[in-house]
This record gives C-alpha cells, sequence and structure tokens, in this order.
C-alpha cells in the first residue's frame, strides 16, 4: 500500500474530513489493476485448521521461485472465511473467482505454474457437482454459493481484515461518512426503524425502537448511554458471529460508531467469548487502524464527534450472552442474570441506558445507512427484514456459512445450498436457536425461516444454527444434549432453572436408560411449563424448548425407548448392542486392534465378532472400521 | 505446557486499580501461569479493592480459570452439537478410561488435563478437539490415542 501511504503523509495518518476518506478511496482504487492475478487463501478458523497457513507460505515461495516480472507480480491476500468449509482449505483466483477446494501446500507450484503462468485450471482441485461430477470452475457457480444472498458477507472472503486500506476501497466507512454529513441522529434512528430491521442475536426485538427507548430514557435520566456489542456466541454449532468479527470487523465497528451517533454514546464495549482468540486479534487490530485514521476515537473524521470502544474478553460462561449477565460481566463480576423489571435501554450497564445489540445486528446498520431503508426492506418478507447468516452443520454435505434472505423454506436451505443429507436420504429434523429453539421435522420442511414463523412451528431464528439431523440421530439424546448442556450452564440463581433443568434432564436419562413410563413423559410436560414460566432469564425460560419440540414432532420415538426400551436410531447407549457384520467384514483386525476391552476375536482375512458381555459400547470399533460393518442393533 | 516465566507484579500493573479489572487481571494471570494460586488471588484483591470471597466467586463461577496448575499437555475435547452427533461423546469416555480422570481434571503426574469445550465453531470439522492448541479436524478415538502414545514417548 505504498502508495495510499504517500496520501496518509499529506494528511498525516488521520482522515481530517469526509472528502479526504473519498479521496483516499479513490487513491487505492486508482493503484489497484484489476486484471492483476490475487490469489485469495482462506484464512478462516475451519481452513486455518486445516492447515491453509502452509498453503499460503507454500504459494508465496512458489510466486517467489517462478521469478514473474515486477509488474504481473501475482499477490496473496489471507481473508476471512468464505463459508464453505467442509471444502477447506480454499483458495480463490482473482479476478476470475476460480475455485480450488482441499489445497494442500504440495499443490503450490502446480497452481503457479498451470493457472498463473499458462492460465489453466488445476483440474483435481476442481469442485464437483456430487451428481454429474462435471468441474465447476467458477465460485458463483458453486449451488452452495448460488442459492445465496450475501449482503452482511459481501465483503468476507475478499477483503484483508488485517488492513484497514482493504476495507475502505471496498466502501468501509462510507455510510458512516454518509451518517456524519446528512443525518441528524434522529433521522439515522429512523432509517433503521423504517427498515424493519430486528435483533439478529435471538430474540428478533426491533433495533429501531430499541434506540428510540434508550434516548428517551437517557433524556429523561441524564447522563451517559453504553453501548454494547454481543459477541459472546455461545450456542453450540453456530459461528456466524465469530465470522463477522474475524472477516470483517470494520463492519461492526462501523455500525456501532453509527449507532453511537445516533444515540449521543462515546464509550462502546465489544463483549467476544473467549474460544474467538483470532476474532479479537482481528477486532483490536482493525480498532488500532481506524483509532490511527480518525475514524475511532477522538474527533471522528474531523467533526467533533468522539466515541471509543473497549474489548472484553468472555471467560468461559454460557449465560453471559445473555444481556444483564453481560453487564455484570463486564462489571467485573459473576455474570448471573437481574429481572428484568426494569429494561436495559433504563438501566442497564452501571445501571446506565444502556443498547445491546449482537455482532451480526451491527453489521446490519452500515448498508441500511448507505443504500437505504426501502432497499433494505424489500429483502426478506414484511415482518422480518433484509437477510440472515446461518451456520449449517451436522449431517450435510455442504457444512458452512450462509446468507440467506428471510422467509426463504427451511428445505432450500438444507436441500438446495446444503446438498443434503450424505447418502441421498431425506433429513429427520433440522435443529435451529441452539438450546434455547427445538427440532424442525422434514414433514414442516416448507416452513419459512423468518422469527415469527419460527417460533410459531416451536423452535426459535435463535442466533442462526442450524443443525441438520438423519435417521441415525436420536431426538430424546438430542434434547437429553441440550439439558445436560444447560444443566451445567445454569448460573443457579433462580431455583426453577437450577434444579428444573436437572431434574428434566434425569427424567430423559431414564428414558435413554429404558427405564421410563408413561406417566413421566406428562410429568416432564407439567414441569416443561414451570420452569417456562418461573425462570429469572431467558436461559430456563426457553430451557424447555428443545424437549417439548422433539415431543412434540416425535412422540412416537419417545414411546419406543418407554414402552420397548429400543433406541431405534441406534445411540442410546443402554438400549443397543454391537456386532459385525460378516459379509462385510474383510477381517482386516483394525477394530479389534483398537478395542479397549479386547473383546473382538477373529483371524485374519476372516469375519470377526463382538463377545456381548465384555463390550462396554464405547463405539471405537464402529469409529474405526472403514467398511461400515460394525453396525449396531 | 510449559509457560515463559512473567512477572505478575507486571500483569497487576497493567490494568487500573478498579473492580471492573478483575476478570482481565484474573485472564492474564490465568495465560500467563496456566492456573491462578492463592498468592496471586491476593496480590490482585489487594491492586483493586475487591475482598477474596468476591475474586474466588468469579474465579469459581467462570470455566476458563483454573485453581490448580494445569498438565504438561492440554486435551480439549469440543461438545458443540454437531460434534455430539458424530459421536464426541464416545471420545470423551475413552479418555476418561484411558487417563483416569474427569473432564476439568490433570492427572497425578501433571502431564494431562483433560477438558471438554461447549463450541469451538468449527464444526465443518467436527468431531474436533484441540491438543496443546493444535486443532486435530474429524478426530477419532484411535488417532487421539496414537497422538497420546506419541507424546509419552517423546
Amino acid at each position: 500500500m505504498a502508495q495510499s501511504q504517500l496520501a496518509e503523509q499529506e494528511n498525516g495518518m488521520r482522515i481530517q474530513s469526509i472528502e479526504a476518506l473519498d479521496a483516499l478511496r479513490q487513491d487505492i482504487l486508482a493503484h489497484q489493476d484489476p486484471k492483476r492475478p490475487i490469489l485469495i487463501v482462506c484464512h478462516g478458523t475451519g481452513c486455518l485448521a486445516n492447515g491453509s497457513p502452509k498453503v499460503s507460505d507454500a504459494l508465496r515461495k512458489a510466486i517467489a521461485k517462478a521469478g514473474f516480472q515486477a509488474k504481473v507480480m501475482p499477490g496473496i491476500k489471507t481473508t476471512g472465511c468464505h463459508g464453505f468449509c467442509s471444502r477447506g482449505p480454499l483458495v480463490i483466483i482473482k479476478p476470475a473467482g476460480l475455485f480450488y477446494q482441499q489445497v494442500k501446500a504440495g499443490d503450490a507450484e502446480e497452481i503457479v505454474n498451470t493457472t498463473l503462468i499458462k492460465g489453466d485450471p488445476v483440474e483435481r482441485l476442481l469442485y464437483r457437482d456430487p451428481n454429474t461430477k462435471e468441474p465447476i470452475p467458477l465460485e458463483k457457480e458453486i449451488p452452495f454459493y448460488k442459492h445465496q444472498q450475501r449482503v452482511i458477507l459481501r465483503n468476507i472472503g475478499k477483503v484483508d481484515p488485517t488492513d484497514i486500506h482493504d476495507t475502505i476501497a471496498a466502501g468501509g466507512y462510507q455510510a458512516l461518512a454518509k451518517t456524519l454529513t446528512t443525518f441528524s441522529p434522529e433521522e439515522v434512528i429512523s432509517v433503521v426503524e423504517k427498515s424493519g430491521l430486528r435483533g439478529r442475536g435471538g430474540a428478533g426485538f426491533p433495533t429501531g425502537r430499541k434506540w428510540r427507548s434508550a434516548v428517551a430514557a437517557k433524556q429523561k435520566r441524564g447522563g451517559p448511554v453504553y453501548l454494547v456489542c454481543n459477541g459472546d456466541e455461545g450456542d453450540p454449532g453456530a459461528f456466524m458471529d465469530r465470522t463477522i468479527m474475524e472477516g470483517d470487523p470494520h463492519a461492526v465497528l462501523e455500525g456501532m460508531i453509527i449507532g453511537a451517533y445516533a444515540l449521543g454514546c462515546n464509550q462502546g464495549f465489544i463483549y467476544v467469548r473467549a474460544e474467538y482468540p483470532i476474532a479479537i486479534k482481528h477486532l483490536i487490530i482493525a480498532m488500532d487502524q481506524a483509532r490511527a485514521m480518525g475514524l475511532l476515537g477522538q474527533n471522528i473524521l474531523g467533526t467533533g464527534f468522539n466515541f471509543d470502544i473497549q474489548i472484553n474478553r468472555g471467560a468461559g460462561a454460557f449465560v453471559c450472552g445473555e444481556s444483564t449477565a453481560l453487564f455484570t460481566s463486564i462489571e467485573g463480576r459473576a455474570g448471573e442474570p437481574r429481572p428484568k423489571y426494569v429494561r436495559s435501554v433504563e438501566e442497564g450497564l452501571w445501571g446506565k441506558p444502556t443498547v445491546l445489540n449482537n455482532v451480526e445486528t451491527w453489521a446490519n446498520v452500515p448498508i441500511i445507512i448507505e443504500k437505504g431503508a426501502d432497499w433494505y426492506n424489500q429483502i426478506g418478507v414484511p415482518n422480518s427484514t433484509g437477510t440472515k447468516v446461518f451456520s449449517l452443520v451436522g449431517k450435510v454435505n455442504n457444512v458452512g456459512l450462509v446468507e440467506v434472505p428471510m422467509g426463504i423454506p427451511l428445505g432450500k436451505i438444507v436441500e438446495k445450498i446444503g446438498g443434503g443429507v450424505p447418502g441421498g436420504e431425506p433429513f429427520k429434523a433440522v435443529q435451529t436457536g441452539g438450546p434455547s429453539g427445538g427440532c424442525i421435522p422434514y414433514a414442516l420442511k416448507e416452513v419459512a425461516v423468518d422469527f415469527d414463523s419460527l417460533t410459531k412451528a416451536g423452535s426459535m431464528m435463535g442466533s442462526g444454527g442450524m443443525i441438520v439431523m438423519d435417521r441415525r440421530d436420536c431426538v430424546v439424546d438430542v434434547a437429553r444434549y441440550f439439558l445436560k448442556f444447560l444443566e451445567e450452564e445454569s448460573c443457579g440463581k433462580c431455583l426453577p432453572c437450577r434444579l428444573g433443568i436437572t431434574r428434566m434432564r434425569e427424567m430423559l436419562d431414564t428414558f435413554s436408560q429404558g427405564r421410563g413410563n408413561k406417566q413421566d413423559l406428562d410429568d416432564l410436560m407439567g414441569l416443561a411449563e414451570a420452569i417456562q414460566d418461573g425462570s429469572l432469564c431467558a436461559l430456563g425460560g426457553s430451557a424447555p424448548n428443545p424437549v417439548l419440540t422433539t415431543v412434540k414432532y416425535f412422540k412416537d420415538e419417545y414411546l419406543v425407548h418407554i414402552e420397548q426400551q429400543r433406541c431405534p436410531a441406534g445411540v442410546c447407549k443402554d438400549l443397543i448392542t454391537y456386532h459385525i457384520d460378516s459379509e462385510k467384514c474383510t477381517g482386516c483386525m483394525v477394530c479389534a486392534r483398537n478395542c479397549p476391552q479386547k473383546c473382538i476375536s477373529g483371524e485374519r482375512k476372516n469375519p470377526h465378532q463382538i463377545e456381548a458381555e465384555t463390550c462396554i459400547r464405547c463405539g471405537i470399533c464402529m469409529d474405526s472400521c472403514k467398511f461400515e460393518a460394525v453396525q449396531v442393533s | 505446557m510449559i509457560k515463559e516465566h512473567v512477572d505478575i507484579d507486571d500483569i497487576i500493573e497493567r490494568h487500573p486499580g478498579k473492580p471492573e479489572s478483575l476478570i482481565f487481571l484474573l485472564q492474564d494471570i490465568q495465560a500467563a501461569y496456566n492456573y491462578i494460586s492463592p498468592e496471586a488471588m491476593t496480590l490482585v484483591c489487594d491492586h483493586i479493592g475487591v475482598p477474596l470471597t468476591q475474586a474466588y466467586a468469579v474465579a469459581t463461577f467462570y470455566q476458563s480459570f483454573s485453581l490448580e496448575p494445569k498438565g504438561e499437555h492440554e486435551i480439549r475435547v469440543c461438545l458443540g452439537t454437531a460434534c455430539h452427533l458424530k459421536g464426541a461423546p464416545r471420545i470423551v469416555s475413552e479418555l476418561e478410561r484411558r487417563l483416569g480422570i474427569k473432564p476439568g481434571e490433570t492427572t497425578k503426574d501433571l502431564k494431562y488435563s483433560l477438558d471438554t469445550v461447549n463450541c469451538l465453531g468449527a464444526c465443518a470439522l467436527a468431531p474436533v478437539s484441540v491438543v496443546d492448541n493444535e486443532y486435530q479436524p474429524n478426530t477419532t478415538t484411535p488417532k487421539l490415542v496414537r497422538l497420546l502414545d506419541k507424546m509419552v514417548s517423546e
């Protein structure tokens, strides 16, 4: 970025005016050669874990070795998550948009020689249509991407999140400039209200209305108003917010600065989960760069407006995703929620009016300001406008992050974008909304994915985790899993949640051990209702949802556990036995070697047997068999 | 994991002497020493003016703080929903059996610590575990056991 650094030197590092921001952007763009090949290597958490740093290093070396002339020297850019995590590490070659999947360091020289020098694709690295086996060379043609509408994720996978110039070139901070020059704070709130934006953290409260209440509370009570970004993405199976913080941190900052202007706020907080070290690192880099350029801190863009942000790392407590628990955690105490007789917009952090919005909600704000409320509320459906990012995981072919307009049928996400369940059978259920949500069965696959329709189906939007289950997943086990999760995460302050969830889990234990009776099922429903009504916060209030929806849609499966002591999915350990299919077994002896009980016998190249009496049903034999010969009955 | 020595006073001085610094301080101490010793706790409380009881309430409330020294090798198994469906509980029970400890505990010889984590958000790699900060995509019990054996022989 030597060219734009020149422009900065003339003005000092800080951008002193809206015009200077625009000039800087034009300057960066003017110095970019649109024809220059750029190798984009995904450095999202998924690809990083799969070895993408080795890939980018190898590509860098291969390019240096190839001896390009300086004029046509290909560039390498590392970006946030591209979303198609099950195919990582991913390399995209711009400007054409060639998509290479499962790239290894050893492929680097071939990519440089074949694609960059000769201009041909490396066939074996291309994505292939799972049915026709035909290669699909371009990223935008791949079904996983083709059926998405990427608004919030538009820059993720395109910009280098550690270089603010890249974000500015892509249009970052334009909405902030527009806000500071053309809107009064009141007008910003009106635009957000008119856009129909609802909170992306789970409850779906209208964002504009929340902001307006905070302004009213501030006028009534005087003193400061605080602004909080909730990045404590605790729902298991959800990683949308992490991806946004890692891949486009400036979108979150810009949204917060615009919000701060609207609310007359000078201090904001971002509360990030401790398990997300890269998100924290990228946010800190982004904040440092934004401060150095005069986009954050004192006298933003020379307008006299001051706003700064502090990062608080979580310390491993799911309940801190609840707004009042999060506030107590920022205050330095154990994160226990408090009753909400008085709302947070009136008395939040340190008892002052506080606006808390989720990461994705803040990232929606800049595009709403930039393109207008009318443009935004055309996307989606009337009561749920805009797009929503989901993490599509579990028993689905294309695991990853997807962004779709609200109101899209659930089945379309799983089947069109996700490519369906491995093996081609229909999915059994989709779990949405994390531990507060529920399981939606295949029969409801046409249900519209929006706030109200999902709630009507007994589940909820939640923060956006979508876990696909197939016939080998047991609903009793899944409901028990979530109860166990919440039992451990309950802060213990109120009784219905502390004892009620434990009691529910114990009842499900009896089902999964074949010791339940039908009366238990009725008692379970009664207890669920009491916990919903009596809990202090949403953790307890929504805790029974996974049980309620699975009983509602899969009652037969519960009854089979209770009446026949059988687990049809073959999951509940006490109700199954393992055996070896003698036709499939090749006698490779891998299971026998791995068996901790040494209860598998048989000669090499002859079918093996499991001795049922000694077997502890650990499942290692099934996990290690390559021929699917170990089966459950 | 063996950590480099960091002077505790340097950590304490990094944060202002206010009650809201408590979590920041405990996090930095945990990161530097892998656990929070009673001596460190007293120093923190003196610095920020918070009673010991409150500091212990916070340290025991949050999962990421440990009051016991952690083992040389840290094994964390993800128990997120996707990992659960793909067999993570089986991995945890086998590790429990082999190491003779429950999640959250450390072996007597201070060699291994076993922990579970609610979700690492790397669901495409399920079941996933982290051994000494290195991700192990598509973990299977035999794979993890081989890795443990390798550590022993090193």
